[in-house]
């Protein structure tokens, strides 16, 4: 069959699943948006800012597990994807990005709205492509679906100058592929699986801290079923929320910078951590010269690379997380381990961080934890960053996996939008929730309109503070309070914006009205958005300055009363 | 000869897809991460659409390690040896400019002589003086002929290979553990 290059974007995205693109057309991708209307199967949903494209295949990849899509056109529409594929590629969330280029015979002479397209990406993409015929497209796509979403998932970029998408070749999909180069290691060594049930057999005081490759290989079963023969407590990572149910009595809440005063502390004494499909990010080690000084560590991840990156590894393993896991299950022995399950409960009960302080003010930490209730855990939460994702992170209890999108790597903020966007269209089954930053959302909030236009029920919490919050408690714990840069003194009145966009929408100013607001958004039959004007100067706690150690964790102001969540 | 891998240099190959733009990702990899590069050839290799490069890479054996892996990601990259503990032989050529007069052509042609090097362009206020071997011997050369003037020098830096039938990086000798703190990880696929 002979197809254009532009045909044939169509027809492999329709072969490999996908179902619904987002994009922004323009001069140099218009023959590819063209032939659209001839593939009535894929769907295209035109963003107001290819950025929330990029962000909206994220959050439709995360939510899916399936490949997202985004498109743009040449120059400004391929920049304004940089941040989502650079938030694509530390998070490892397959997408496959195709941007239009100037026609091959003007590359490299500055043509009007030309860029480097894969020059810029190179660093921020597992792999890209400048396409120069049409006869090698069918490959290239299949290639880069494959590069996407197997091994550690990441994004990939399909440049096409402008008449290759005219140009005609013959178009046979291939089924399978071989590459030379590129075969992720799935299978665990099986000696080095043995040697790390030996050192779970031998620990008094391991954990497992559990990352977002769990969830990518889908090996939640397998965790819990090594968390329950061992009895090793579960720490998961910010971007590992989810992974356990979080009702379990193993599940211990997420570590580090913004983590649990506990599981801090429960770290620091550990003697042997069992870290899955996690990366040793500063934001979990601080200094990591006195991280986990007493432990022994057995890391799995599915790329070498970060195997012995950041921390000395004693029994490496690299291998899928699911196919490890099941593995280690099997070989390692039940056992008994009542006293450091007693240990980390004191210290829990020692460092309190979970509660939150006894206030008439409308506290955002309050409003997570009735977003949660009233949702009974099983909502998509997507959020910005900042304050309130942390919040999000602590108070929100997740009892289904995969239900957590949040951009931990290079920390966006504006993704609430986007990705909301993208998993509420991935996943209509399911309630979707942006817990969303006064500043971030005004980043991307454009996209209202695509949401409305497309009828997408996501729900917006905004945790309005009037301020970048998280830099307001930087410069306050760290800046000798000198307040620089970080306070709106004339935010829009968000109720009448989500008005004009035709968005339902209430604001809440006290304590008593939360719960019925939600129950409000819930209710009503299409997007929603709640103003919450939450305590300005309320704090994240704990709080682990940048680089130090657990010992310089801040665990802020005594809590007084408020019940205890876990 | 086989190089003597002075202060923490150690001498890696890889074998590449032969495509556009692979020298650029190898290339910015290595800036990206910080890696301490002193010599990067790349060039043909005996399968067709597969270039080989060599590296010298400076740093212990975390940072080659990290090479390596990193390397690894890079789709177009097929495969990584560190070939420093194997038996190797390392050659880089050289072609050096060098002000001649009537008076001292003959002394400068007696040095290149001793070092078994080919003139291969004589002008009148010049020769070029071509030389093939390990780094120190076209320093040692290149040192003998500061006095004269060395108008340009071009180096090829360092392409190494195993001695015998076994091919390049077979070896795969276990890299030795000198760096106490380097993580203890297990050897690439
Ligand atoms: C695009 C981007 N710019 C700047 C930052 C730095 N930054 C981190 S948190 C933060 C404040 C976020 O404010 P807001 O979205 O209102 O959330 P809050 O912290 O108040 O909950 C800033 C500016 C960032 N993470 N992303």
């Amino acid at each position: 069959m002979r197809l254009t290059g532009g045909q044939m974007v169509c027809a492999a995205l329709l072969r490999e699943g996908v179902d619904i693109a987002f994009g922004l057309p323009g001069g140099a991708i218009l023959p590819l948006y063209q032939t659209l209307p001839e593939y009535p199967g894929l769907r295209h949903v035109l963003v107001r800012h290819e950025q929330n494209a990029g962000h909206a295949a994220d959050g439709y990849a995360r939510a899916t597990g399936k490949v997202g899509v985004c498109i743009a056109t040449s120059g400004p529409g391929a920049t304004n994807l940089v941040t989502p594929l650079a938030t694509a590629m530390m998070d490892s969330v397959p997408i496959v990005a195709i941007t239009g280029q100037v026609p091959r015979a003007a590359i490299g002479r500055d043509a009007f709205q030309e860029t480097d397209t894969t020059g810029i990406t190179l660093p921020i993409t597992k792999h890209n492509y400048l396409v120069m015929s049409a006869a090698e497209l069918p490959a290239t796509l299949k290639e880069a679906f494959h590069v996407a979403r197997t091994g550690r998932p990441g994004p990939v970029l399909i440049d096409l100058p402008r008449d290759v998408q005219t140009e005609r070749a013959e178009f046979d999909y291939p089924d399978d592929i071989r590459m030379r180069s590129y075969r992720p290691t799935l299978e665990g060594h099986a000696q080095m699986i043995k040697r790390a049930a030996r050192l779970i057999r031998d620990a008094e005081r391991p954990l497992i801290l559990a990352g977002h490759g769990v969830l990518i290989s889908g090996a939640m079963a397998e965790l819990r079923e090594l968390a329950e023969k061992a009895q090793i407590p579960v720490i998961t990572t910010l971007l590992g929320i989810s992974a356990v149910n979080e009702d379990h009595v193993l599940s211990l809440g997420m570590p580090g910078m913004h983590g649990w005063a506990h599981n801090n502390w429960a770290i620091d004494r550990a003697d042997l951590l069992v870290a899955v499909g996690m990366r040793f990010d500063d934001r979990v080690t601080g200094r990591i010269s006195s991280f986990a000084p007493n432990a022994k560590v057995v890391h799995i991840d599915i790329d070498p690379a970060e195997v012995g990156k950041n921390i000395r590894v004693t029994v490496p393993i690299v291998g899928d997380a699911k196919r490890v896991l099941h593995a280690l299950a099997r070989e390692v022995e039940p056992a008994v381990r009542t006293e450091w399950l007693q240990e980390i409960d004191r210290l829990r009960d020692e460092h309190p961080s979970y509660r939150i302080r006894e206030s008439d003010g409308l506290l955002p930490q309050y409003v997570v934890r009735e977003l949660s209730d009233a949702t009974e855990g099983n909502a998509i939460v997507v959020t910005g960053v900042g304050q309130h994702q942390m919040w999000a992170a602590q108070h929100y209890r997740f009892t289904e996996p995969g239900a957590w999108l949040t951009s931990g790597g290079l920390g966006t903020m504006g993704f609430e939008v986007g990705a909301a966007m993208g998993a509420a269209m991935g996943r209509p089954d399911k309630t979707v929730w942006s817990i969303a930053g006064d500043g971030g959302f005004q980043m991307t909030m454009a996209e209202l309109a695509t949401i409305v236009e497309n009828r997408v029920p996501v729900k917006f919490a905004i945790l309005n503070n009037n301020h970048l919050g998280l830099v307001r408690q930087l410069q306050d714990l760290f800046n000798d309070g000198v307040r620089v840069a970080s306070g709106y003194s004339g935010n829009p009145d968000f109720v009448k914006l989500a008005d004009a966009y035709g968005v339902w929408a209430t604001r809440v100013t006290e304590r008593g009205q939360v719960r019925q607001a939600i129950d409000d958004a819930m209710a009503h039959d299409g997007p929603a958005l709640i103003d919450f004007m939450v305590e300005p100067e309320e704090n994240v706690y704990p709080h682990v300055p940048a680089g130090e150690s657990v010992a310089e964790m801040l665990e802020g102001p005594a809590p007084e009363g408020e019940r205890a969540w876990r | 000869m086989a190089v003597a891998q002075s202060n923490g240099s150690r001498t890696i190959t890889a074998l590449v897809h032969d495509r556009p733009g692979v020298l650029a990702r190898v290339a910015g990899l290595f800036r990206r991460r910080g890696f301490n590069i002193s010599n990067l050839v790349v060039g043909h290799s005996e399968s067709p659409g597969l270039s080989r490069m060599t590296f010298v890479v400076e740093g212990d054996n975390y940072v080659v390690e990290q090479v390596a892996k990193q390397l690894y990601k890079l789709i177009d990259v097929v495969r990584v040896n560190d070939i420093s503990a194997e038996n190797i032989v390392a050659r880089e050529l050289a072609l050096i400019k060098v002000a001649a007069t009537p008076q001292n052509r003959a002394a400068i042609l007696e040095t290149a002589a001793i070092f078994r090097a080919n003139v291969i362009d004589v002008s009148p206020g010049a020769l070029i003086i071509e030389t093939t071997g390990g780094e120190d011997k076209v320093d040692a050369l290149l040192q003998l002929l500061k006095p004269y003037g060395v108008r340009e020098i071009m180096r090829t830096g360092r392409v190494a290979m195993a001695r015998g039938a076994a091919a390049t990086g077979s070896g795969r000798a276990e890299p030795q553990r000198t760096d106490k703190s380097a993580p203890d990880t297990e050897v690439v696929p």
